[in-house]
């Protein structure tokens, strides 16, 4: 059973006076503990296609089911608590929240989310911060971490609520070459720890090259369809 | 909760000094409220005490009509002596009530066997006029130290008639007076002391016993002019009116018009508070009305500029509400996170600035400051706040404080999280 499926997925937005189609009517199915990239240039829809995703954006046609949810049907709430219980997102610009530790950051989701007991909660997360190798950073702020540590704390607090997709939006665009290579690598090795699918986006050739399945994305359309 | 208030109290202190600011507002403004609150209640307390210690007692009870035609002291509207023992029965079951005392009041004519001038002069029974007005005592200047504030045979006189009419202690005057029937007598009294003038209505009347009144009438029978009553909260002044009402058969003033047209019921009586008695209620409701003004004054501080920070706070921090909201929380958690530093900036707000308020109230207690009051020199203000006030306005800071910070928490959680990501 796959854990994505699109059909004839669309999505359009307004633009002012323009209707902008941002996905034509792709198809698409995605299996679990895959690794997955969408590549294609800027503006290709490669963010849209992960919004929807994510349950973050509602599809304008077709139909899109995660997880045997048809997610285009989920109201704001229902959304909020099936990201919460199954998608993980690692962002581009990291975003971790400055007030909280690393340590806190990646609990943020067991307390903020889901309500997980003190002990267990500790031993989880200091075994996730152990897991992406940052462990002894976890008492410093965001402000005090390099871009790689950061990204590897974002990793951790996309994987701690036992996700079962995270979902990564150019997640090494601002990182140096070498760090990106390690935080794919980092993330293909928790793929095979946890049995997560991770899905990203990029248009770095070398990063794209990491994936195992790759769909490329131009104007909205699947030019290329897996690999 | 707990976490909540966590990333709340540090998000506030990401913006120290923007904090401090918005606190340092709202403490300014419980100050503000809080001394004014105090130094205004003690002004008002103090006036109200003066005029009603002095000389008017909390609440009056005349007959019906009387006061209406106080300016003429009109005998004939006089309680007879078995209305008067009904009201002091009905006083005398009222728990409120702490004491009460008769008084004859009429017009007369003075004459220190020289010259002769007119004179208001209220009979009085001395023991229980002096806990009906614990501080007549005091408006007594000169005579003889100690001994009965006034006997029998004995007069105070009004200082400004005194020194008119050049009468000291010890001199021997007479009044002239005319009974309800026409009447005219004259007694011969001994100056026991000058009385000092104080604010408000009978301020500058002379004072005899109620005795050497009623001889000097031709009473036959024991008649009342008018009962003061002193209670045991003065603030409960309204209520109590209410209460005696019914139970004296007692009318409204407005409904006197009506009573007299169907013949009316029960005793005839009617019992005013002091507010009703004296223009000076105007200022202390004056007072009430400053006090309720600088309230919403404290209320609109704290509202614009916690809502000031929370929208700062919101705008600000956009994508960090779209980063919470993408990993699933859930938007009533979004709301209490911003909900939570407006009742942190309230709750600190109102802790510091109850405490310095308290500070300052103390510190104007030791100053001992003295302000004057009509005749009254040299009152020393003693302002003082209830727990109920201080309740009172910390709870309306926080909750103000809360409602500030409403509507940028339900705009944070209403966000679209791509649109919130996106931000720059």
């Amino acid at each position: 059973m796959s854990l994505v499926q699109a059909e004839k997925l669309t999505k359009s937005y307004q633009a002012g006076e323009i209707v902008v189609n941002a996905i034509r009517g792709v198809d698409f199915t995605i299996e679990p503990s895959s690794f997955v990239c969408f590549v294609g240039p800027s503006g290709s829809g490669k963010s849209t296609l992960l919004n929807m995703i994510g349950c973050l954006d509602h599809p304008s046609g077709g139909k899109l089911s995660v997880l045997d949810t048809d997610v285009g049907s989920l109201d704001r709430h229902a959304a909020a608590q099936f990201r919460g219980k199954y998608i993980g997102f690692v962002f581009q610009d990291f975003n971790l929240l400055p007030v909280l530790t690393a340590y806190e950051n990646v609990e943020y989701p067991l307390v903020m989310v889901q309500r997980w007991e003190p002990a267990e909660r500790r031993k989880r997360v200091m075994a996730m911060l152990d897991a992406v190798g940052v462990a002894d950073q976890a008492g410093k702020y965001p402000g005090q971490l390099s871009g790689g540590q950061k990204q590897r704390i974002a990793v951790a607090r996309a994987l701690v609520a036992s996700s079962k997709l995270v979902l990564a939006d150019e997640p090494t665009a601002n990182l140096d070459h070498d760090t990106a290579i390690r935080i794919i690598e980092l993330m293909k090795s928790m793929r095979s720890e946890f049995g997560t699918t991770f899905v990203f986006s990029t248009h770095d050739p070398k990063i794209m090259a990491e994936a195992e399945t790759t769909f490329a994305l131009e104007d909205g359309k699947l030019s290329r369809n897996g690999r | 909760m707990g976490n909540i208030l966590k990333i709340a109290s540090r998000n506030l202190m990401r913006y120290r000094r923007r904090t401090l600011l918005t606190s340092a507002l709202v403490v300014l403004g419980i100050v503000a409220v809080m001394v004014f609150v105090a130094v205004a209640g003690s002004f008002k307390a103090m006036m109200v005490g003066q005029i009603t210690d002095s000389m008017l007692g909390h609440l009056q009870v005349h007959r019906r009509g009387y006061v209406a035609s106080l300016d003429s002291l009109p005998l004939n509207l006089n309680m007879p002596a078995g209305m008067a023992d009904k009201v002091s029965g009905v006083l005398g079951s009222t728990p409120e009530v702490a004491a009460w005392t008769s008084r004859v009041k009429f017009g007369a004519g003075f004459s220190n066997f020289a010259e002769t001038t007119n004179i208001r002069v209220v009979g009085i029974e001395p023991e229980r006029e002096l806990a009906v007005t614990p501080l007549s005592a005091g408006r007594v200047r000169g005579g003889r130290e100690g001994g009965a504030f006034l006997q029998k045979g004995e007069i105070l006189v009004p200082e400004l008639l005194a020194r008119g009419m050049k009468v000291k202690v010890g001199d021997t005057v007479v009044l002239i007076a005319t009974n309800k029937d026409g009447s005219v007598n004259g007694k011969t009294l001994t100056v026991r002391g000058e009385l000092a003038s104080v604010t408000g209505p009978g301020g500058r009347d002379g004072y005899i016993h109620i005795e050497d009144a009623r001889e000097l009438l031709r009473m036959t029978t024991p008649e009342v002019s008018e009962i003061a009553v002193r209670l045991k909260d003065p603030e409960a002044a309204e209520r109590v009116v209410t209460a005696l009402e019914p139970a004296l058969g007692a009318s409204k003033s407005k409904d006197v018009q009506a009573k007299k047209a169907g013949g009316g019921s029960g005793l005839g009586i009617e019992v005013h508070s002091w507010q009703r008695l004296t223009p000076f209620s105007n200022i202390a409701n004056m007072i009430d009305m400053m006090t309720l003004f600088i309230k919403i004054m404290l209320v609109s501080i704290v509202l614009i500029s916690v809502m000031n920070v929370m929208v700062m706070a919101v705008y600000e921090r956009i994508r960090e509400i779209g980063t919470i909201s993408a990993i699933g929380t859930p938007p009533r958690r979004v709301l209490s996170l911003f909900l939570a530093e407006g009742l942190i900036l309230g709750l600190v707000g109102a802790v510091l600035g109850t405490g310095l308020s308290l500070l300052t109230i103390y510190g104007l207690n030791a100053a001992k400051l003295t302000f004057n009051f009509g005749q009254q020199q040299g009152l020393v203000l003693t302002p003082s706040i209830g727990a109920q006030d201080v309740i009172v306005i910390a709870g309306i800071v926080v909750l103000v404080a809360v409602l500030a910070s409403l509507q940028p928490a339900w705009k944070a959680s209403r966000m679209d999280p791509v649109q919130a990501l996106r931000h720059v």
